[in-house]
């Protein structure tokens, strides 16, 4: 290990960072609303809503990301409509919003399949019980099956979140310089192949831990929540 | 349109490219798949049994390789082997054939590392997942460990492996594309040439993204088959 490389390659690879968390956080706070969104649809009893988003989340499911960022950034813009429509020429012209672009769409529909599973993972008799309460769709979906779906889905999610981080790199491809990208540059740079690769894996590792405990904390939080009110309800009757 | 569309794929020729690359696709895919899967046998079973040292090297390795992106471990392996693999060429005199062959090795060997990591959890999760109890009962007759090993826990192991495998499958398939970033002839590379010269990339990543598409179908469902002929008898358990 040569540290003089390490002390020059080190701020390359922050800038790269905050590219790379941008897009990550992004992917994380606008992929988990849309993702749930489409799981929703695709467990709906309308038809035509539900192969819509099965159609969706077997396409991108099915295909490379590398793929999905290439039709994106460089095939889309090919029409002439997206080109006169400024503001899908906004989201597809620049080569970080593209990146955002794929990686929303492309983490949607696997946060999609993890949240449909847990929808219908859950018990027949709570969701009757609420209908016969005369709770309305919205309120069953909010106060019922969103609570329990997410504590189900959340294990899962953790993955898909060290997913996103990783698969923000092909942002490199078109030429955004996130983490991989300066990475790629350093290398061929210094010739140092084996050090920038051992500080540019301690930095993905880093946000893959940071990403991880923060839903395993999140995780706890949800459940300790759960533990609390059954304490509450027993401490309320008294036995 | 449907007149552009004939004249760039099938009178120029593309359309031919496309699937020759995604032959290649799928060889990339299979050998590289067969390399990991085979190499991360003996390391699950290494790590299965907790051998002091080697188990610790391959939880760094499984670790690092599962926690960078695939683009970094093909940099890796590519500008790192660059050197001394034009060294041991031009040593024993085969210059031109390591030139043209070099991506192709070098591509296999990085989607073979990459699957290997993920096998190799899914094995492990397969040989804790047998049941005690049947390895008990073969203790019992006295079964030497190799016979219990090789006709009991494997084949149990690999029954429980097959979900994790596919899912291994599917994401390597899809990993061969980033291989076309340092030069490989397979079809996402194809698609870039063909969207480069002609000026149409919507139609040919499109194209491309369909044949990834009918790949991963089609293996899913051969997946399908496969799970149904390895659990015939344990239906329902």
């Amino acid at each position: 290990m040569d540290f003089t490389i390490i002390a020059y390659a080190i701020p390359f690879l922050l800038t790269g960072a905050k590219t790379t968390l941008l897009i990550s956080v992004f992917g994380v706070g606008l992929g988990l609303p849309f993702g749930i969104l489409v799981a929703l649809a695709r467990t709906s009893r309308n038809r035509l809503v539900c192969t819509a988003a099965d159609a969706y989340c077997a396409v991108f499911r099915g295909t490379p990301m590398l793929v999905q960022i290439f039709v994106i950034y460089y095939g889309l813009g090919q029409v002439g409509f997206f080109r006169s429509n400024p503001v899908i020429w906004w989201l597809i012209g620049d080569g970080l919003h593209a990146a955002i672009l794929a990686v929303l769409l492309n983490t949607g529909a696997y946060t999609a399949e993890i949240f449909r599973t847990a929808f219908l993972s859950l018990p027949r008799g709570l969701i009757e019980a609420a209908e016969a309460c005369g709770m309305s769709p919205w309120i069953i979906l909010r106060r019922i099956k969103f609570p329990l779906a997410l504590r189900q889905a959340l294990p899962s999610y953790s993955s898909e979140v060290a997913i996103i981080v990783k698969e923000s790199s092909l942002a490199s491809t078109i030429a955004v310089l996130e983490i991989t990208g300066w990475a790629k540059r350093l290398m061929s740079e210094t010739f140092a192949i084996m050090d920038i690769f051992i500080i540019t894996s301690v930095f993905y590792l880093t946000l893959n831990v940071v990403g991880l405990t923060a839903l395993k904390l999140l995780e706890r939080q949800l459940w300790f929540e759960r533990r609390s009110t059954r304490r509450k309800a027993t401490s309320l009757c008294p036995s | 349109m449907f007149e552009t569309i004939w004249l760039l794929v099938v009178e120029q020729g593309w359309g031919l490219a496309l699937l020759r690359g995604a032959f290649v696709t799928i060889c990339i895919g299979l050998v590289g798949m067969m390399i990991g899967l085979i190499a991360a046998v003996p390391f699950a079973i290494a790590r299965w049994q907790r051998v002091p040292v080697l188990s610790q090297m391959i939880d760094v390795y499984s670790i690092v390789v599962r926690g960078v992106p695939g683009l970094l471990v093909i940099y890796l392996l590519f500008f790192g082997s660059v050197d001394w693999v034009q060294k041991i060429a031009v040593a024993f005199g085969y210059r031109d054939t390591a030139e043209s062959a070099y991506p192709s090795i070098i591509g296999i060997l990085a989607i073979a590392t990459i699957s290997c990591a993920y096998s190799i959890e899914v094995m492990r999760g397969a040989l804790e997942a047998v049941p005690n109890g049947l390895l008990e009962a073969a203790k019992s007759l006295a079964l030497p460990r190799s016979v219990a090993f090789f006709r009991i826990t494997l084949p149990l192991a690999l029954r429980l492996a097959l979900g994790g495998i596919n899912n291994v499958w599917q994401m390597t398939i899809k990993d061969t594309s980033l291989v076309s970033i340092v030069g490989m002839q397979e079809l996402m590379r194809m698609a870039a040439i063909a969207a480069g010269i002609t000026r149409s990339p919507l139609l040919f990543y499109c194209i491309a993204a369909s044949l990834f598409f009918a790949m991963t179908a089609v293996s899913q469902t051969l997946f399908g088959l496969a799970e149904r002929h390895i659990n015939r008898g344990f239906s329902g358990g």
